[in-house]
């Protein structure tokens, strides 16, 4: 596989009311075409800032960040984000929520509304095309916001802790639903959670950060067949592995052999 | 039943003041009765001095309030996502809010004289710094990943304002609406009180000036039915739109 994101020494230091936070030091990492990249880690390590940085919202201090080999200037259409409170538009129906991307992209009406009602299908919300956003529970939400963030087909999808605020059973719901989506689709997804049982289940490769300053501890290979369930008992092995390096910070000298 | 309850509570309150005046506790040429009332209204109504005074005022507040809505929209707006105007045009629309509309009238009537322009400019003057200033709050309050959102899908900078600062706007906007037509209304009719000028105003202060109570009463019921009238027909049906859009409970 060819590497479809590249980060190169990313480093970026908040400058609040007299100290400085290095939020993230010295980050590279290869994301490969069509891999499931999962940003882990405690909150404060800088995972979130890193995915901002990848999406062009927030600019790096030092370092680049290449897509297929170029350096990406501020956000753009071929990097899709999927914000940790979907950010819809409420003014908008359901289905000119998901239409909005390819307007900006300049796609005539009727290719528009054919390829947003295709993509709602595909995250079983077809039948909620003409709904009004508040009129949707958690969950679907959620998966509005990833039909919205599919349709344009993006290179890469960014994914901030999508899940994060919905209960256990609709999260298990998406895990399904998920792995079925990017099983027949090919964009490249980097996707960040706190939650590293949810990480093994999802990723094909974890990365795991320590906060203060942010930084790359060590990578895994998840190697586990899919279609993964969050209570699978290698799923549960690995994710303890994680946990405790998680936990105990072990592993930090071994980030430079994964890299 | 919702009729009913409010048709029931105007015609207890109605029933009540006839039987206070009727009683003449007060005397009546200061406190007349819902009948005395009516039958002035009727008499102002048919010889045409009531329409051409609520046509008059109409005209001004449409207007005022149209210039100042034309203005205010665009401006809050800019100076919620404009650092460089908040920081000089800001503070100076905070100023002019701590002033009351009336204040202008002085400098208006020099300005330009004992006619309908300077009348113009009081309500403008009143309704467009509360325009400007709840827009500014509305657009403000937005969740940033609306416009993170729009510009990772790629909505150039320029279109951000129309593709999602003015359509997400629209609760602020409505409510700056509402706000801005209470105030242009307030701002019109102290102006009319003040200088002679037709209007609703004028025949209010013809009402003390001639010491006929009942004129005075049913002037000021004409307003505020004309006031009830606008948050029926005019705002009520864009509210429920709104609301039944985003989801605010009704």
């Amino acid at each position: 596989m060819s590497s479809q994101v590249s980060l190169c020494g990313i480093g970026k230091v908040f400058r609040g009311t007299g100290q400085e936070v290095v939020a993230l030091e010295d980050i590279s990492l290869e994301v490969n075409a069509g891999e499931v990249l999962m940003l882990v880690g405690p909150s404060g390590c800088g995972k979130s800032t890193l995915l901002n940085v990848i999406a062009g919202l927030e600019s790096a201090d030092t370092g680049d960040v290449l897509l297929d080999g170029k350096p990406i200037h501020g956000p753009g259409p071929d990097r899709a984000v999927v914000f940790q409170d979907g950010a819809l538009f409420p003014w908008l129906t359901v289905r000119k929520n998901v239409e909005f991307g390819l307007r900006q992209l300049g796609v005539g009406e009727k290719e528009r509304t054919q390829r947003a009602s295709a993509f709602l299908e595909r995250v079983g919300l077809g039948g909620f095309q003409d709904r009004n956003i508040h009129e949707l529970s958690g969950g679907m939400r959620q998966r509005v916001a990833i039909a919205r963030a599919l349709v344009t087909n993006p290179k890469v999808i960014l994914m901030d802790e999508p899940f994060s605020a919905l209960d256990a059973l609709t999260r298990e719901d998406l895990y399904d639903q998920m792995q079925e989506l990017w099983r027949l689709s090919s964009t490249t997804v980097i996707f960040v959670t706190h939650n590293v049982r949810e990480a093994v289940v999802l990723g094909d490769r974890i990365v795991l950060m320590t906060p203060r300053p942010g930084r790359i501890q060590r990578v895994y290979e998840v190697g586990i067949l899919p279609p993964r369930q969050i209570d699978d008992v290698d799923v549960a092995r690995l994710a303890k592995r994680i946990s405790m390096d998680l936990k105990f910070g072990i592993g930090v000298d071994d980030a430079a052999v994964a890299r | 039943m919702k009729w009913a309850r409010t048709v029931g509570f105007y015609l207890v309150l109605v029933l009540l003041w006839e039987a206070v005046a009727r009683r003449h506790i007060w005397d009546p040429m200061l406190f007349p009765g819902p009948s005395k009332v009516a039958g002035t209204l009727w008499d102002i109504g048919r010889d045409g001095t009531l329409l051409n005074a609520t046509a008059v005022s109409l005209r001004r507040v449409f207007l005022g309030y149209g210039i100042s809505m034309l203005l205010g929209l665009p401006l809050g707006i800019l100076l919620a996502t404009n650092k460089w105007v908040d920081d000089t045009l800001g503070s100076l629309v905070s100023a002019f809010q701590s002033l009351p509309s009336i204040c202008w009238l002085p400098l208006a009537l020099l300005w330009f004289g004992l006619n309908d322009r300077a009348i113009l400019f009081v309500v403008v003057m009143g309704s467009l710094v509360s325009i400007t200033a709840a827009v500014k709050d509305g657009v403000r309050n937005l969740p940033p990943s609306y416009l993170r959102a729009a510009r990772t899908m790629g909505t150039p900078s320029w279109r951000v304002y129309t593709e999602v600062l003015f359509p997400a706007s629209q609760p602020a906007i409505l409510t700056a609406a509402k706000l801005g037509w209470s105030y242009a209304w307030r701002a019109l009719m102290s102006g009319e009180l003040l200088f002679v000028s037709l209007g609703l105003g004028h025949i209010l202060m013809m009402g003390r000036e001639l010491a006929d109570m009942s004129r005075v009463l049913s002037v000021m019921i004409v307003i505020m039915a004309l006031g009830l009238g606008s948050e029926y027909f005019l705002f009520r049906p864009m509210e429920t739109e709104v609301r039944r859009r985003w989801g605010f409970a009704a």
